[in-house]
């Protein structure tokens, strides 16, 4: 225990820590002070930030774009909502469930783009006609009422049940910010892990990791498999807060688009990057709207046209993303990414 | 005049405060009294749906100085946009009950209703959906959710018991048809439906084949040739504006005139159609849910309409967009508060005979469902939809079969 | 189903195909050359499909006869932002370029949906309900006009790379980067023209589409995917690849349609993509990456 503790901490200044401390605090107690609008955007905000970390695994530590990981968030939302709503099991066990399709999927993804060398732009479009023969298959498919849609039956909310994840938004912003924080964690352990030194290598000069005697295969697979796991949850997460799925939705390109913008701006295989990207896009996001509407303008698209626009600028200006900068700044090193 | 920042004491605690939550859920503004009920009206303003949702507005707009006309309270309409999308509806939901709205209206998206259904229900904020068939809206034991439109089930029993008298009129039937329909979640939902209920309604056609195309298709030239291989009497459609139009263009291109058209769905009758086929619109019958030409406030309504919009034709976008602003008008009148829980028993007991829409009028069961809405069957006529059944809101005969394509001019 | 069923069909998924293969031309000359995976590809595209329509409505001018005027257009649209946006990412990691166009398709689509509304738009031209009836044969007007040109267009654009000094220049180019600096070439230039004629086979691609389509804001990003499936398959770089490969998507779509659910043909499209991306990553007419 102490060991896992000294791993987490270890290499971060004791700024660093305080602040993390000061950071989780508030966030703990932030429905206590906002109203639900608000906590309803923070809970959009930790989903994003969770959907960027996982993804962030494959893109950032094992350095293969996927622009398809809508799949696996569908494949988690569609088993758990199918088991629950078929036989009545609650969405941790549908999550453990989920776990391993979505763990496959990606593995047979995987496979066939390493073993064929489908590798950078190839591999993402790869990625892409996978979400999208999802999205068309589910279209068609009986048992989860195809392109009719899932609906869950939402019971009355009057009280939270977290076993089957019925309630109001503060039990769900919770649930998510336990989520945060876990997939937060696991990446911390897994950077400083040994897998995490082998995906360095590998993202940084595969050739000579193989030199070295790095199983590339193996770990490439690993991370894979790892980030479409833990992206199966936020589609779990996504069917029990808004109790209905519809294919044309979930596993929309648009869907895997919104994902990636969070890590790619805030940071790409950084530990932050994801999250402060998430802050960063939908606080930004939500104050345009406000703007907006207080000037009285009305005009559809714009939000999107803004996302485009600070994509185009992290990409043009900030290759890093906005955290390594900001953080070199406030005298906190992020270990090695 | 927003407190929204100042409550400590009305967030939930997890353990399960809520049923206090029920009553502190409602912004303390809520209470207020006197002045124009505040109503959040949701609407898909961009994203693919934009296009209806724009249309919706139309019914908004026009609304006040009629609610006005029937002394009926005021309403000041916040719009706000789910831009087509389940996450942003529930989100903007939330905003909306935060900046003070007392009663919601939307959103025609079954997903992103049922979405701001559950905000609504949560807040205690009375929601009177506007358009969205989806059954499982009013089957949630929700208290706080009314809906003045049918479910997809409704549409389709009226739609096929119209489309027997509408056949008793012209003294034909169809014996066989071919269903297209648009891949997308109403007409998946419509498919389904028809295959359960058509058996219960002794049709007199059989459907020779199911044709389900993408809702993203541009060219519908190979399932318009499988349609004419089959060579039905009469097409049944469930599409959307754009493969309306595209259906109709390659039945022109294929040579091709079914002896009717039926449509289950909104499209053949959108002015777009009209405007862009020209005489090529006339014919089709679309089974729908409409407003009673014969009304006397479904003629005020179009009279304002053709006023502020010219050249637009009324359909079921403006209507029930307007009819939920008048329930919500009607109700603020009777409850002489804008105290949510008042406000929707008052929905709740609402009773309005002199509505736009075809049927008994709006009042709403156990379930908060309106029952007595009714389908109508209208038919494209020169330019413009006229009603053909039931007879009773009917302003024209039907006309059978389709005068052939590539006879007009 | 009779054989004039079939007919039909496969006659009309040829001609739409072709138009799809002049779209995936400009595609596979972009990356041939310049190396640049275009993400916008189908959003240039579709500011093309508004163009004609714009031009239509206003003044009534014949997309076809605008073709060539609304090439021009997105030429020049394709030279400036190869030369303003895109040239200084040459050298940095293919994903960022990657994410820079799809950037700029996100913003395209966006800005056309403030200007031009979620209505889709349509062109009424004269023949637009026309069709040719040949025995059994009944063949869309709209559609043969556009095959025709898509044919000529792309048969201008080989003799233009086969013929001409700048075309050579080009191919020099992409054949040996270092050997074209060498010898002198102004790559820079290069880069920017070669994005422009790539754009400008969008543009009168976009042209031809609006016979054959509506044109929504939003259908962009499929027109991106398709072209993408279409060049991986025709071959990355190989011109006669592109137009095959959008004859082979074109056939496939339509004849997946009349035999399966019309609802799922993409399907087949995607299934085509994944299998070539394994078995034959160069695509059926592509040379092997360099």
């Amino acid at each position: 225990m102490a060991g896992i503790a000294a791993r987490l901490t270890d290499g971060l200044s004791r700024r660093t820590v305080i602040w993390l401390v000061f950071l989780l605090a508030a966030l703990v107690i932030a429905p206590w002070l906002l109203n639900d609008y608000l906590v309803t955007v923070l809970i959009l905000i930790l989903y994003l930030a969770f959907a960027g970390q996982a993804w962030n695994i494959m893109m950032g530590f094992a350095g293969q774009l996927s622009l398809g990981h809508a799949l696996y968030a569908g494949l988690g939302g569609y088993i758990a909502a199918v088991l629950f709503t078929r036989y009545g099991i609650g969405p941790w066990l549908g999550f453990l469930a989920a776990m391993p399709v979505a763990a496959a999927a990606g593995a047979i993804i995987g496979f066939l783009a390493f073993r064929f060398g489908v590798t950078g732009v190839y591999f993402a479009i790869l990625t892409i006609a996978f979400a999208e023969f999802a999205r068309i298959g589910f279209d068609h498919l009986a048992i989860v009422n195809a392109a009719a849609g899932l609906f869950l039956p939402v019971a009355q909310s009057a009280h939270n049940d977290l076993w089957r994840l019925r309630g109001d938004p503060t039990m769900f912003y919770y649930v998510m910010l336990a989520a945060t924080l876990v997939a937060l964690l696991l990446c911390r352990l897994l950077m400083r892990s040994r897998i995490g030194y082998f995906w360095l290598a590998i993202r940084e000069d595969e050739d000579a990791a193989r030199a070295v005697g790095i199983p590339t295969f193996r770990y490439k697979m690993y991370a894979v498999m790892i980030s479409a796991a833990l992206t199966s949850f936020t589609g779990v997460f996504y069917a029990f807060f808004y109790n209905n799925l519809f294919p044309e939705q979930v596993f929309n390109i648009s869907q895997s688009i919104q994902m990636i913008l969070g890590p790619i701006i805030g940071g790409v295989g950084t530990l932050f990057g994801p999250i402060l990207g998430a802050f960063v896009l939908t606080g930004l996001a939500e104050s345009l709207n406000a703007a907006l509407t207080a000037f009285g303008l009305d005009l559809p698209g714009a939000e999107q046209v803004f996302y485009g626009v600070c994509l185009l600028l992290v990409v043009g200006a900030l290759p890093e993303g906005i955290w390594p900068p900001l953080a070199r700044r406030c005298g906190i090193a992020e270990r090695a990414s | 005049m927003t407190v929204s920042h100042i409550k400590p004491n009305r967030r939930h605690v997890i353990a399960g405060a809520a049923a206090a939550a029920a009553s502190f859920a409602t912004p303390a503004i809520g209470r207020a009294q006197g002045g124009p009920l505040k109503v959040g009206v949701l609407l898909p303003r961009s994203g693919f749906e934009a296009g209806i949702g724009q249309d919706c507005q139309r019914g908004v707009a026009i609304a006040p100085p009629i609610l006005k006309s029937l002394g009926l309270p005021e309403l000041t309409i916040m719009d706000g946009d789910t831009e087509s999308s389940v996450e942003t509806a529930r989100a903007r939901a939330a905003k909306m009950i935060s900046d003070g709205a007392q009663c919601l209206v939307g959103a025609f998206d079954s997903g992103q209703t049922l979405a701001i259904a559950q905000v609504a229900e949560q807040n205690g904020v009375p929601l009177i959906v506007n358009i969205a068939a989806a059954p499982q809206l009013t089957e949630q034991g929700y208290k706080f959710v009314f809906r003045n439109f049918p479910t997809a089930g409704m549409i389709l029993s009226d739609a096929f018991a119209d489309q027997k008298e509408v056949f008793a009129a012209v003294g034909h039937e169809p014996k066989t048809v071919v269903f297209m329909h648009v891949n997308d979640t109403f007409g998946a939902a419509m498919s389904k439906g028809i295959n359960f209920l058509m058996p219960k309604f002794d049709m007199p056609y059989k459907i020779l084949d199911e044709i389900a195309y993408d809702p993203a298709a541009h060219d519908l030239s190979v399932e318009v040739t499988k349609a004419k291989a089959s060579n039905p009497d009469a097409l049944l459609v469930v599409s959307r504006l754009n493969d309306a139009m595209l259906i109709t263009r390659e039945l022109v291109k294929q040579r091709w005139t079914p002896q009717a058209i039926l449509s289950m769905g909104p499209g053949w009758y959108e002015d777009e159609y009209f405007k862009t086929l020209g005489k090529l619109s006339d014919g089709p019958l679309s089974f729908v849910p409409w407003f009673d030409p014969n009304k006397k406030l479904a003629q005020q309504l179009e009279a304002a309409l053709a006023k502020a919009y010219p050249g637009v034709n009324l359909n079921t976008n403006h209507v029930f967009t307007f009819e939920a602003l008048l329930v919500a008008a009607d109700a603020y009148k009777r409850a002489g508060t804008a105290d949510p829980k008042a406000l929707a028993d008052a929905i709740r007991s609402t009773n309005i005979t002199d509505n736009v829409s075809i049927g008994g009028g709006i009042a709403f069961d156990a379930k908060g469902q309106n029952t007595k809405v009714k389908d109508g069957a209208i038919q494209n006529r020169s330019g413009k939809p006229v009603v053909v059944a039931p007879k009773e809101a009917s302003n024209a005969t039907p006309e059978w079969p389709l005068k052939p394509y590539q006879s007009r001019a | 189903m009779p054989f004039d069923v079939y007919l039909n069909v496969a006659v009309g998924g040829i001609l739409t195909g072709l138009v799809y293969g002049l779209m995936a031309l400009g595609l596979s000359v972009i990356f041939g050359v310049v190396r640049v995976v275009n993400f916008a590809h189908g959003e240039m595209m579709s500011i093309a499909m508004f163009l004609a329509v714009v031009l239509f409505s206003a003044f009534h001018l014949d997309p076809l006869i605008m073709m060539v005027p609304i090439a021009a257009v997105l030429f020049a649209f394709g030279y400036a932002l190869q030369s303003g946006l895109i040239n200084p990412f040459i050298t940095r990691p293919e994903h960022s370029q990657f994410l820079l166009l799809v950037a700029v398709g996100l913003i395209i689509v966006n800005v056309l949906l403030i200007v031009f509304g979620p209505d889709a738009r349509t062109v009424q031209t004269a023949y637009a309900y026309d069709s040719f009836q040949v025995g059994p044969l009944i063949v869309d007007a709209a559609k043969v006009y556009a095959g025709v040109a898509a044919v000529l267009f792309a048969a201008a654009l080989f003799v233009f790379f086969r013929v001409t000094l700048v075309g050579k220049a080009i191919r020099a180019c992409a054949d040996n980067y270092t050997g074209a600096l060498v010898v002198g070439l102004n790559v820079n230039r290069l880069y920017a023209l070669t994005f422009g004629i790539g754009a400008a086979c969008v543009g009168a691609a976009g042209a031809m589409m609006t016979l054959i389509v509506d044109v929504t804001p939003m259908i962009g990003p499929t027109y991106t995917l398709l072209a993408f499936v279409i060049v991986i398959t025709g071959g990355l770089g190989s011109m006669p690849g592109a137009l095959l490969g959008g004859i082979l998507i074109g056939l496939t779509e339509a004849l997946a349609g009349l035999l399966f659910t019309p609802s799922a043909k993409s399907m087949f499209a995607f299934a085509i993509l994944v299998l070539v991306l394994l078995f034959r990553p160069q695509g059926i007419l592509g040379k092997r990456a360099a």
